[in-house]
């Protein structure tokens, strides 16, 4: 079986279903990091600073990303294997903060599938977007697929 | 909380960030796993961790690069102005099961001035002896 498909590179997967950023799942978030900002805990500092609602911390698109990131792997023509998946980096490029009442979708793209020393890279990007087309996160994950061979030192 | 948050004209290439001290706990990872939606047996079970080769159960990278992120807020005051934000993940952070946990040190520091009052920083992490993140970097919009 091989480690991935290397036509993988290019396809892009339909938007995902919409995903309404809650103001609780926010403060969630943010409680699970230790983050202790208020603008990411009260309505009313968020408000005071300019914002809508609470403001997501700086990794919370994670939240929407690993379901597409899973969405791929279990393409059964990507090739991928779950168990051999390690997450090699992740990147974010910010438009707009993202805060509680945003719905989201994410448009995801497979930017390039390498293979190195045997083992397979894939870049995922992913657009996050308001259901009405403003962009808030791209997000760049790049997993590593590593060989069936391996054995663990 | 930063009392006096930076200014774009204030700040030097060189200066310091307050640096963040976590403990992580398995509790922590499961507090995590339940936000985030990561549910990875890796990250809670250690007979499944031990099972693909680990030592033990290993703490999420993105908790990792998200615990990096309070780096950036306590400095900034606001997530807000956080342009770019990206890490590559070196090594784990092994979990122990008892009360410590493991102890994860951030850090930064501004790396250069860029147009646009926007500054790049460079982040690092470290468990023990290990760099837990590699390449960790950002830019941030400050004020005036």
């Amino acid at each position: 079986m091989p480690t991935v498909n290397p036509n993988l590179a290019g396809r892009v997967y339909p938007a995902s279903q919409p995903y309404l950023v809650g103001r609780e799942k926010i403060r969630e978030f943010a409680h699970a990091l230790g983050e202790t900002s208020p603008l990411c805990l009260q309505v009313e500092a968020a408000r005071a600073a300019g914002y809508p609602d609470v403001v997501a911390p700086a990794t919370f698109p994670t939240v929407l990303t690993l379901r597409i990131v899973q969405q791929v792997i279990s393409d059964p023509d990507s090739g991928l294997d779950w168990d051999r998946v390690v997450h090699g980096e992740e990147k974010y490029a910010y438009h707009q903060p993202i805060c509680a009442g945003d719905e989201l979708q994410v448009i995801t793209t497979v930017e390039s599938v390498r293979v190195v020393a045997g083992n397979a890279l894939v870049t995922l990007r992913g657009q996050i977007c308001t259901t009405d087309g403003q962009p808030r996160v791209s997000a760049t994950s790049m997993l590593v697929v590593r060989a069936p061979q391996e054995v663990t030192a | 909380m930063t009392t006096s948050s930076p200014t774009y004209s204030s700040v030097k290439v060189g200066d310091i960030l307050p640096s963040v001290q976590a403990q992580v706990c398995r509790a922590d990872l499961v507090r995590y796993a339940g936000a985030s939606g990561d549910f990875n047996p890796i990250h809670w079970n250690p007979r499944h961790a031990t099972a693909v080769g680990l030592p033990d159960v290993i703490a999420h990278g993105m908790l990792s690069m998200g615990m990096a992120s309070r780096v950036l807020t306590a400095w900034l005051g606001d997530p807000g102005a956080i342009v770019e934000f990206g890490v590559r993940f070196t090594n784990p952070v092994v979990v122990p099961d008892d009360e410590q946990g493991a102890t994860v040190t951030f850090g930064g520091s501004v790396a250069a001035k860029l147009d646009d009052q926007q500054v790049r920083l460079t982040l690092t992490a470290t468990c023990g002896e290990a760099k837990i993140l590699g390449a960790a970097k950002a830019i941030v919009r400050l004020p005036a």
